[in-house]
């Protein structure tokens, strides 16, 4: 990997078609700082984007990438991490991605920790489709599906991720450029499933979730110098915390061994010989 | 054919059913034997009849029948399930001291041998070897001799320890003794025992060893009978050879997960059975409009829905063709024979990478469960080929990419074959999606465009049609004007149902038919024929459908969907029948 990639490297020539202001603008800005900070290259970089807004990612960054079917972004980012462990794996995708049609695999892929990045782009709605409630909406938010409001509990992503032994809980604000960056760049650089839910506002179908409310209500744990994201006791406090919105690394574990190490996954499994491999006779042998 | 004997042991689920038989079949095969193997069970860990049943001969053996000879019944309600198999002469070993087993009724012509079974296995150490005792026993009745029985022994209590398998030979040996001394010669059977070595596996792990041959390191898999032995065989092998097994979450999951590793160049497989290939259509498009090679087993079971998880039945073949929504393309291959799931697994593998094509490699409950004896050389790794295709290296990289640089992973070229490279190769970053996109592998809805793509990616399989070898496997009287067809599991069954057919001048051809897409033209053989049969586990004849499509030509069908497999001698006798009448025939 050489050291002169600049954060532009892993922009391809293609015009996102995001609405102007889109959050997703800045999520991708700092996600493509973060993966030139942390020394990575595009050709050694392997994006898998889900569906939705926040699924378009991957036509607008410059690396290896695939773009699946809806909710399963995580699966395919492990499965490249299994098979090549050299690669960079980030995967990118939307609350509703995340949180409803996948959220079953976010469960389960924290648990495995293997060594990637989750950015979520989070923005409580269903833009893609027009404007419907995502399974982070808050109660009372009312869409075209949800005249009176969802009449449900948004999810809460933070705490879905300690319960499911999350090692790296993170959370940041598209627009504040900076500290997302920095957020991603900590959750490439953990060893471990780095998760990071990012604050990413839609402009065209939520007006309750804004710029100004996140602006507004935001606090960073970061600047708290009596925060210990390693405390897990903290951790739990903030992030159950339905009063305030945090930002910041809001727990972490130090001691966190990711997934490919405990499976022992080291070699990259494309090099294999031009026939059945030397000693395949032994396998044969077993059935005597 | 006195020396084709039909064995059988049965009981409760965890009563140790299963490895006692293996442990038979493996001696069987240790003295140089053939043995086909088959297993009635249910899904559930204890309670509920299961068997497993063994035929053995000399020659090889391709299928079950409908008889049985020699029967080990840990309890009567093993006795009553298989009445229509036993006949004058069978013998049934029992444990008349069983307090369930008192009031055994033997039927009238067959012979009962009453073994203390649990006193003797006490005897010899403890109750829990009471099976191992019965084997001693039926090695006493078929007139084979015992010591073929340590082997087998060693090999399945070994990591025990020395005692554990010197006590179970003392337990056979018991055994053995018990019933040449109280009932001295039973029947009249004596097992020819040969020189040849002989390996016994099932399908599944045929399947198994096959993958790892071809170079493939990753599977991913969510357990579901009757697949789940692939994931088993694999998991503590495949790692030896530097690949892995992901237990899934689910079976979205799993082909998700084994997409990730074929994106990053491994080979890929993941296996499951219908109710799985159901969970992971809306994948399979993604992997086939991103021309993504995997492999993807299907072991099929008895459906719909939940179904009969431990039955037989081919009734996933529509589904394999078709299921997805839109057009894609794909192969399908079934191998016929527990030998050819290996061989077929290695030509997937290939398949998937020359034509970046996914592949349904289906398979079957009968295979999957049937242990078959082969002469070792039947798995010759020399002979194993691996072709990657199409892969582009950071040298050829420049040859695949466009005027401003960018590489081209669905470049439309004329046989529709496109340059892939992977992650990590310098210059080759690109992205793919599975919305219709241009040959960079973004977004487009650009009708000229699309009508690209969609032509590329069918003239792969053109392009395979014409490279490949689609061909049937052919047995029988070539020119006879009976024409019988079938696909998967069905083979073994129908080659030993003609030597019944022959047996009253009946001559058939056997066209025996491993791939359903692409697949071999059968207009001649159809047209050569008066009467055309095809014979298939399922109950509305989904292969007979294709056939009568592709020939335009009605056919005679042969179903049968209660479960269980064709035995040979009732597809002999249904066979027959459909020469003799009518258009449609049930079993």
């Amino acid at each position: 990997m050489s050291s002169d990639v600049r954060f532009t490297d892993f922009k391809s020539d293609k015009q996102p078609t995001w609405c102007p202001g889109c959050g997703d603008f800045g999520t991708m800005n700092g996600m493509m700082k973060a993966l030139a900070n942390t020394g990575n290259h595009p050709d050694d970089t392997f994006v898998v984007a889900g569906i939705g807004c926040s699924g378009k990612i991957g036509t607008y960054m410059h690396s290896y990438a695939l773009h699946g079917v809806h909710g399963r972004a995580l699966p395919v980012g492990i499965g490249v991490k299994a098979a090549n462990p050299d690669l960079e794996v980030m995967v990118a995708g939307g609350d509703g991605d995340g949180y409803s049609i996948g959220a079953g695999h976010f469960v389960h892929a924290v648990r495995r920790n293997m060594d990637m990045t989750y950015v979520v782009m989070d923005n409580r709605i269903y833009g893609l489709t027009k404007g419907q409630f995502s399974p982070t909406s808050r109660e009372d938010f009312e869409t075209a599906t949800s005249p009176d409001g969802t009449n449900q509990q948004p999810v809460n992503p933070l705490a879905l991720a300690m319960a499911a032994g999350g090692t790296f809980i993170a959370q940041s604000f598209s627009s504040d450029a900076q500290r997302h960056t920095q957020i991603v760049q900590e959750a490439i650089e953990h060893d471990g499933f780095g998760f990071v839910n990012v604050y990413s506002p839609c402009v065209t179908f939520n007006d309750v979730d804004t710029y100004d409310y996140f602006r507004d209500s935001l606090v960073d744990v970061g600047e708290d110098e009596d925060y210990d994201p390693t405390d897990p006791d903290q951790a739990e406090e903030v992030i159950l915390d339905g009063e305030k919105e945090y930002q910041g690394v809001i727990y972490r574990d130090p001691d966190s061994r990711d997934y490919g190490e405990r499976m022992g996954l080291t070699e990259n499994m494309a090099d294999i010989p031009d026939g059945a491999p030397e000693n395949a006779m032994d396998l044969v042998r077993e059935f005597y | 054919m006195t020396d084709d004997l039909n064995w059988a042991i049965g009981g409760e689920a965890g009563d140790g059913i299963d490895s006692t038989g293996k442990i038979f079949a493996q001696a069987l095969s240790r003295a140089g034997r053939h043995v086909f193997t088959s297993k009635d069970f249910a899904s559930r860990i204890r309670g509920g009849y299961t068997a497993y049943k063994i035929r053995t001969a000399v020659d090889p053996v391709q299928s079950v029948v409908d008889r049985l000879d020699i029967l080990i019944a840990l309890t009567q309600r093993t006795v009553d399930e298989n009445m229509d198999e036993l006949h004058e002469g069978s013998v049934i070993v029992y444990d008349g001291e069983r307090t369930t087993m008192q009031d055994l009724e033997i039927p009238e012509g067959m012979i009962g041998l009453d073994v203390p079974l649990k006193r003797l296995a006490e005897e010899a150490g403890g109750a829990i070897m009471r099976n191992v005792v019965a084997l001693g026993a039926a090695c006493e009745v078929a007139g084979f001799p015992v010591e073929y029985l340590d082997e087998a022994l060693e090999k399945r209590f070994g990591e025990k320890g020395e005692a554990i398998v010197s006590n179970n030979r003392e337990a056979a040996r018991l055994g053995q003794e018990h019933v040449a001394e109280e009932y001295g010669e039973v029947g009249d059977y004596s097992l020819e025992c040969t020189d040849e070595d002989y390996v016994l596996l099932n399908g599944d792990e045929a399947i198994g060893m096959g993958a790892i041959a071809a170079g493939c390191r990753f599977y991913a898999g969510y357990p579901i009978t009757p697949a789940t032995d692939v994931m088993e065989y694999l998991t503590g092998r495949i790692e030896e050879y530097g690949g892995a097994v992901i237990q899934a979450e689910d079976e979205l999951s799993a082909i998700n997960l084994t997409l990730g590793a074929a994106r990053a160049g491994a080979r890929a497989m993941t296996a499951t059975s219908g109710p799985g290939i159901d969970l992971m259509a809306e994948t399979f498009g993604l992997v086939a409009t991103t021309e993504t090679p995997m492999v993807i087993c299907d072991v099929m079971r008895s459906g719909p829905s939940t179904g009969m998880p431990t039955k037989q039945e081919q009734g996933d073949l529509n589904m394999l063709l078709y299921g997805g929504h839109g057009e894609i393309p794909r192969f399908v291959v079934a191998p016929t024979t527990v030998s050819e799931c290996f061989w077929k697994t290695v030509e997937a593998f290939n398949l998937a990478e020359k034509y970046q094509t996914p592949v349904y490699l289906v398979s079957d409950l009968s295979l999957a469960v049937t242990e078959q004896t082969f002469p070792p050389e039947e798995f010759d790794m020399d002979a194993v080929e691996v072709d990657r295709g199409n892969l582009v290296d950071a040298e050829a990289i420049e040859e695949w990419q466009n005027e401003k640089g960018q590489f081209t992973p669905h470049a439309a070229t004329e046989d529709g074959i496109s340059p892939r490279t992977l992650p990590g190769t310098p210059g080759g970053a690109h992205m793919t999606t599975g919305l219709e996109h241009d040959e960079l592998g973004r977004r487009t809805e650009d009708t000229d465009v699309r009508v690209e793509q969609v032509d590329k990616r069918q003239r792969k399989v053109e392009t395979a049609r014409e490279r490949e070898d689609w061909s049937y496997r052919e047995f029988g009287d070539p020119d006879s004007d009976a024409l019988v067809l079938s696909w998967g599991s069905n083979e073994g069954a129908m080659r030993e149902a003609m030597a019944f057919l022959e047996e009253e001048d009946i001559s058939v051809r056997f066209l025996s038919v491993p791939y359903l897409f692409p697949r071999t033209d059968l207009s001649d053989a159809v047209e050569d024929a008066e009467d055309v049969i095809v014979v298939e586990c399922n109950a509305t004849g989904q292969f007979a459908d294709l056939v009568e499509h592709d020939t335009l030509t009605r056919v005679k069908r042969v179903n049968k969907y209660d479960g269980v497999r064709f035995k040979a001698d009732e597809l002999a006798r249904e066979i027959k029948e459909a020469l003799a009448e009518g258009t449609e025939v049930t079993a």
